[in-house]
């Protein structure tokens, strides 16, 4: 029997893409990352910034994204996430823009913990991609 | 009766007419192409997001502590309605429909003594309903600048709309727009947002709900989800409302053509016939005065 499903990874625009030969999807989900295999309980969670990985049969392809929702259903995995690009075609000054406006976001004194958190993570995330 | 030479300017002036209307109804036939397009491809996110809501709503127990986005605060006393139109005219009855339809809601609620507050967006709709609601009107937001339809824009309204709820300053939030049926048929909308209908209709395939796992709870995840809801739909109403503005723009350039065409034949068919009476005139006189030689 073969252990793949499918993902869909849709944005407002467009649907970003759909695969069914995956076997393993790693999301970045709020409370730490989620590796995904073929029948998963059905699950339903949000994203924190982060590296979507997709591992299909032939390729491994690496996708940031901001936030978003996931949900896992029978063996389809779709994500639904408002901003989202390969790293393959990462833009440098769009990493570095969103960098120092993420920065310039955690300087201000009224932001509350849970979102501190999510910054700082954010701009974590962010040096990653632009040191690669 | 006019002149021979009045009729011709006319003629010209209405063709040249005739060309403007036609190049507009061009233009139009390429972005409804586009705009249809878009409206396409934004649709599976907001069907998604949808059956993620209802799954979560189905699972949620304890309605009374359910997020207030979903449930709504228990009262109606204050309603506000976003009512989406073009920022730009010659569309035909497109941005008079969904005020019409906008201003029946209107009058419901301010006869029921409720609370009425207006946003619009797209600058046709602020100039139409200044005149009667201005004092209703709270804010007017109009995206001229930004070529394309885009969620950073859906997302800046659906954030103006979570920043009022969550001072209270309404109960209720309806937004008006135009679904794209087809090229000829646009259909003005009045849908809810705040605080969500549930589909009936999609109540009865509950038997085989399944069991998710949720992480974090079931609340939290609304409550982060809902807001985004809002931003999703503001979007697919901007999406539906550009399609819908092509399409009307391009039936009503095209009719305004067709106008133009018969009244040039019209137009064309009197400047003959007074051009060949002028000539028969002419005769007349030519022949009476060899006759009285």
């Amino acid at each position: 029997m073969s252990n793949l499903f499918n993902i869909d990874i849709v944005n407002p625009e467009q649907s970003f893409l759909s695969k069914d030969n995956v076997f393993e999807v790693v999301i970045p989900a709020v409370e730490g990352e989620i590796g995904i295999l073929k029948d998963h309980i059905p699950i339903i969670s949000f994203l924190k910034p982060g590296i979507i990985r997709v591992f299909s049969e032939s390729e491994e392809q690496s996708f940031y994204v901001e936030d978003g929702i996931v949900e896992f259903k029978d063996n389809t995995l779709s994500v639904l996430t408002s901003s989202i690009f390969d790293l393959k075609d990462a833009d440098k000054n769009f990493v570095s823009e969103s960098i120092s406006s993420a920065e310039a976001e955690l300087s201000k004194d009224n932001i509350d913990d849970q979102k501190r958190f999510l910054l700082n993570h954010k701009v974590e995330v962010l040096k990653s991609i632009s040191i690669n | 009766m006019p002149s021979l030479d009045d009729l011709r300017k006319r003629i010209t002036s209405v063709k040249s007419t005739q060309k403007i209307t036609k190049a507009m109804k061009m233009v139009a036939a390429a972005k409804l192409r586009k705009a249809q397009e878009n409206a396409e491809k934004g649709r599976p996110y907001s069907e998604k997001m949808n059956n993620v809501i209802l799954n979560l709503s189905k699972s949620i127990t304890d309605k009374e502590n359910a997020p207030k986005l979903l449930v709504g605060t228990g009262e109606e006393k204050v309603h506000l309605c976003i009512v989406l139109t073009a920022d730009r005219g010659l569309c035909g009855g497109f941005n008079t429909n969904i005020i019409k339809k906008a201003k029946s809601y209107f009058e419901k609620i301010i006869s029921e003594n409720k609370t009425l507050k207006i946003i619009t967006v797209g600058s046709k709709g602020y100039d139409q309903l200044k005149r009667q609601y201005k004092s209703y009107i709270v804010e007017n937001i109009s995206f001229k600048e930004s070529k394309n339809i885009n969620y950073f824009d859906a997302d800046k309204v659906g954030k103006i709309i979570i920043e009022k709820f969550e001072k209270n300053e309404f109960d209720v939030c309806a937004i008006f727009y135009n679904k794209f049926k087809n090229v000829i048929t646009q259909i003005p909308q009045e849908q809810q947002i705040v605080p969500l209908n549930e589909d009936k209709d999609d109540k009865d395939d509950s038997g085989n709900d399944n069991d998710y796992e949720f992480e974090p709870d079931e609340d939290e995840i609304l409550s982060n989800l809902l807001p985004k809801n809002i931003s999703t739909q503001i979007f697919k109403a901007m999406l539906e409302n550009s399609a819908s503005e092509q399409g009307s723009r391009m039936t009503a350039m095209d009719n305004a053509t067709r106008n133009a065409g018969e009244l040039v034949d019209r137009l064309t068919i009197e400047y003959n016939r007074s051009r060949q009476a002028a000539i028969t005139k002419e005769l007349i006189e030519i022949i009476s005065g060899a006759e009285s030689l």
